[in-house]
């Protein structure tokens, strides 16, 4: 029996200067694989489809099961996490139990709109900037017994608790038509963040500085409501939600500002 | 010493950060170092809940029974008094993390929830969803996110730790560590280092960790001088989703909200799950263990699974998996486990709120790690531990949601015991072992990139974890453990051979990799030969040739000494003061 195999074309780059060119490998297929694991099959023997010596790709990723964030990357054009992507699904058996056809090629790439550090891993500490500029935190006063925190209504948690679910994977920024270099757009995760502190009780307490912060150049008026963010999300944010509740409470605090300054 | 003290945490997971925000407040200046950015690391994955007997549900619970349970939970192999003083913590602690603003779970009064867990029989754990762990990695995250735009905290991202630098007199005054970007190796000056870089699962290849679960610094520390105690006690969780590349975790928390394990009656049934009607499931947790049911400690629960599979031949399909059925939960119920409902979706393409899971044991959590006294140091002065990558607390076995309690207990003891270690510290003569140190990790560096030999080390690494996971995981044998070590030392000696395909000094995860893998197959050996060593069954160590537990030769604490290359194992008795070990029973009714 010979061995079924598939491809896999991979957008490579030796360093953030250097020429990006296309490398295709060809990979024992087993049933059930996901893209991570496909990645690691070319780790175990890194040989090009020409039968050429080749190297392991380099690509970010950890936990593998959707939840720490780290391997977004463009899967068939697409902003994906590789860990979830299953390529069974890719070769288009969309029904569990249907066959994948094996001639199809798969193909990767690193994120587009972020620089790049080698093969697949791309630098996206933009994110963690931006976090620090809203303030995405609870300014306790520290971390000395103070007994319980004030009783909070289930509700404010069952709001919350979904925005709190974002893993930083930024593929609400890669395919959001307005991040760019040119409107400086701290995108949809960092507006997301801003409307989780504000509505904590305590957090709230910082609400005025974090809509400041995105009011202006870069800020909420930005957003060109493409709604590309709430599609690609992986963990299902209400982002285009949580956009437009602060830009109402950012268009009120500006309005605010103007009257008392 | 005169100007603030200077300290290192390496790992950036609950234990770091919180050993970090504990020195940030008191004013000393951390540098913080990561293999990933901090927000990525392991804890995120942690899932059903953090345990603390806050006493909510009017049951009675204290304190001290949250004490009992730890301590019987863990087959009295853990030394009492951080295990009294950390669950003594535990309500303070949860207080703070909802100040903080974790989103836990609430009752309709506005009080957080709480959910029952394993080896307990008292509603203790309080949870956000079924991704507790994330929830409070972010906290934690967040507030070092904010000591570092005030510039008490420096990050290292995309660190990894090497060794740690000691001067003449053994005392630590350092690290030795590679960027991974630029793969520069330079080393790091510090009055104190807190070492919290969490468990070791990739030794077993195919775990419930994330790739940084390695165990490499931890190996690295120990081939430097420090005591690793208990390896040979490693938890593998009963209910995980086999897979490809890793097991995926099911957290306990899907058994906490009234899951049930179960396997058809007749081994021939071909019926889908969902038709197979109640009288013909065996529910066989709830028949053996009636008091605790399909909530019995993991040890317990992953032995059972793994006889029902492999001594009654009654797995689904003959295939090594049982079902794990939260079906039958009303619609509240499901919702507070969507993150762990929508996991198994999507990485295996059925629904589990209307069909059953299939689910099999996996590889999840070391007990062991590196030894530390009661103030989290390790026999290195100057060198703490914290979290998973310390033995202390558990025991055999840990009972569920203690993890991230004993993570933050951890991490809020070392960072202050840090401090005042450094109080003290005599000033370092000359460089204090910088140069000797740098010097002898850019020798590794440079032997591993200008090797000629054939060994793919990826290779290596799987048949490492294909050894270790039938040899020392749920069941043990004195002879499957020496050829289990017989083959790591193979493996040790192929490892001289290994050849890296990609030679680059940018960006070289391989490289890195192959790196991790030596200090992998070393910790392994300390984990195999405790093993060997241990003739008894306890908590999650099970040898069916010696099926009890022996107090009188094992009630000891197992260290490991790296002595002319090989592990050497010395026993040290166990604080037993506060609870007389008494035999651990579940099934009494």
């Amino acid at each position: 029996m010979t061995e079924r195999t598939i491809k896999v074309e991979v957008k490579r780059q030796s360093g953030p200067d250097a020429k990006a060119f296309t490398e295709t490998f060809e990979i024992p297929y087993r049933p059930n694989m996901n893209i991570t694991s496909l990645l690691g099959e070319i780790a175990l023997n890194p040989r090009a489809i020409n039968g050429a010596e080749s190297t392991p790709i380099t690509y970010d990723s950890n936990c593998l099961e959707e939840i720490c964030g780290s391997c977004a990357m463009l899967i068939n054009g697409k902003a994906m996490m590789a860990c979830s992507a299953l390529v069974d699904k890719l070769l288009g058996a969309v029904e569990h139990g249907q066959k994948p056809d094996l001639s199809k090629t798969i193909t990767l790439a690193p994120l587009s709109k972020f620089p790049v550090v080698r093969d697949l891993a791309v630098d996206r500490s933009v994110l963690f900037e931006n976090l620090k500029a809203v303030k995405a935190w609870v300014p306790i006063d520290g971390t000395y017994d103070l007994g319980a925190a004030p009783r909070q209504h289930p509700q404010i948690q069952e709001e919350r608790y979904p925005l709190s679910n974002c893993i930083s994977c930024t593929i609400c920024m890669e395919v959001c038509p307005q991040f760019n270099d040119v409107t400086g757009f701290v995108g949809a995760a960092t507006i997301a963040q801003t409307k989780l502190f504000n509505m904590d009780p305590a957090g709230s307490v910082l609400k005025e500085e974090r809509l400041r912060a995105l009011a202006g150049d870069g800020g909420i008026q930005e957003c060109g409501f493409a709604q590309n963010c709430v599609q690609a999300c992986p963990k299902q944010l209400p982002l285009t939600e949580a956009i437009s509740d602060i830009g109402r409470d950012v268009f009120i605090q500006q309005v605010k500002d103007f009257f008392t300054h | 010493m005169a100007a603030a003290p200077r300290i290192i945490v390496i790992g950036g997971g609950l234990a770091g950060l919180s050993a970090v925000i504990k020195i940030a407040e008191a004013g000393g200046t951390v540098d913080l170092f990561s293999i990933v950015p901090v927000k990525r690391s392991h804890s995120v994955c942690a899932q059903g809940g953090i345990n603390a007997a806050k006493d909510l549900k009017g049951e009675g619970d204290t304190v001290l029974k949250h004490f009992d349970d730890t301590v019987y939970g863990g087959d009295f192999l853990a030394n009492q008094t951080p295990v009294k003083n950390m669950t003594a913590q535990g309500p303070a602690i949860i207080d703070l993390l909802d100040r903080m603003g974790v989103p836990f779970n609430r009752t309709p009064e506005g009080l957080l929830d709480f959910r029952r867990f394993g080896g307990t029989l008292y509603q203790r754990t309080a949870f956000a969803g079924a991704t507790t762990g994330q929830q409070l990695l972010y906290a934690l995250d967040e507030q070092v996110r904010r000591f570092e735009s005030e510039g008490k905290v420096k990050k290292y991202e995309g660190w990894e730790f090497l060794s740690a630098v000691l001067d003449n007199n053994g005392v630590c005054r350092g690290i030795c560590a590679m960027d991974l970007r630029s793969m520069e190796t330079r080393t790091f000056a510090a009055d104190a280092i807190i070492v919290c870089t969490g468990g070791n699962g990739a030794i077993f290849g195919k775990s419930t960790n994330s790739v940084v679960c390695t165990g490499s610094a931890q190996s690295a520390l120990y081939q430097q001088g420090a005591f690793y105690a208990n390896g040979e006690f490693i938890q593998v969780h009963p209910t995980a989703i086999p897979g490809e590349d890793k097991l995926r975790l099911m957290s306990e928390s899907a058994r906490g909200e009234g899951g049930r394990v179960w396997v058809p009656r007749d081994k021939n049934d071909k019926r889908a799950a969902q038709s197979i009607p109640e009288p013909d499931r065996w529910y066989f947790l709830e028949e053996r263990y009636p008091k605790y049911g399909n909530l019995v400690p993991r040890d317990i629960a992953t032995r059972e699974i793994f006889k029902v599979v492999y001594e009654d031949g009654m797995g689904i399909d003959g295939q090594p998996m049982v079902y794990l059925d939260v079906s039958h939960l009303a619609p509240e119920k499901q919702h507070k486990l969507e993150g762990i409902l929508e996991i198994y979706e999507k990485f295996v393409g059925d629904d589990p709120r209307k069909v059953p899971m299939k689910i099999f044991p996996g590889v999840h959590y070391t007990m062991g790690g590196l030894w530390v006294d009661f103030n989290q140091q390790t026999n290195i002065p100057g060198v703490f531990a914290a979290g998973e990558a310390d033995y202390s607390i558990h025991g055999a076995n840990r009972l569920g949601a203690n993890s991230l309690l004993s993570c933050i207990y951890g991490g809020f003891v070392a960072g202050p015991q840090a401090m005042a270690y450094t109080k003290n510290l005599p000033a370092q003569v000359g460089d204090g072992g910088h140069a000797a140190e740098l010097k002898r990790q850019n020798e590794k560096n440079s032997a591993l990139l200008n090797n000629k030999g054939t060994e793919n080390p990826f290779k290596i690494w799987r048949e490492l974890g294909e050894n270790m996971t039938k040899h020392a995981t749920i069941v043990r044998y004195n002879a499957g453990l020496d050829e289990a070590d017989a083959k790591i030392v193979e493996l040790l000696d192929r490892y001289k051979n290994v050849n890296l395909s990609d030679k680059s000094q940018w960006a070289n995860t391989s490289f890195a990799f192959t790196r991790q893998l030596y200090n992998m197959l070393e910790l392994a050996r300390v984990i195999v030969k405790g093993a060997r060593l241990r003739d008894e069954s306890r908590g999650a160590h099970y040898k069916p040739e010696f099926a009890e537990r022996n107090d009188e030769r094992f009630l000891k604490t197992t260290k490991a000494a790296f002595v002319d290359g090989a592990p050497s194992i010395s026993y040290e008795e166990v604080d037993t003061q506060y609870i007389t070990p008494r035999p651990r029973v579940y099934t009494s009714s």
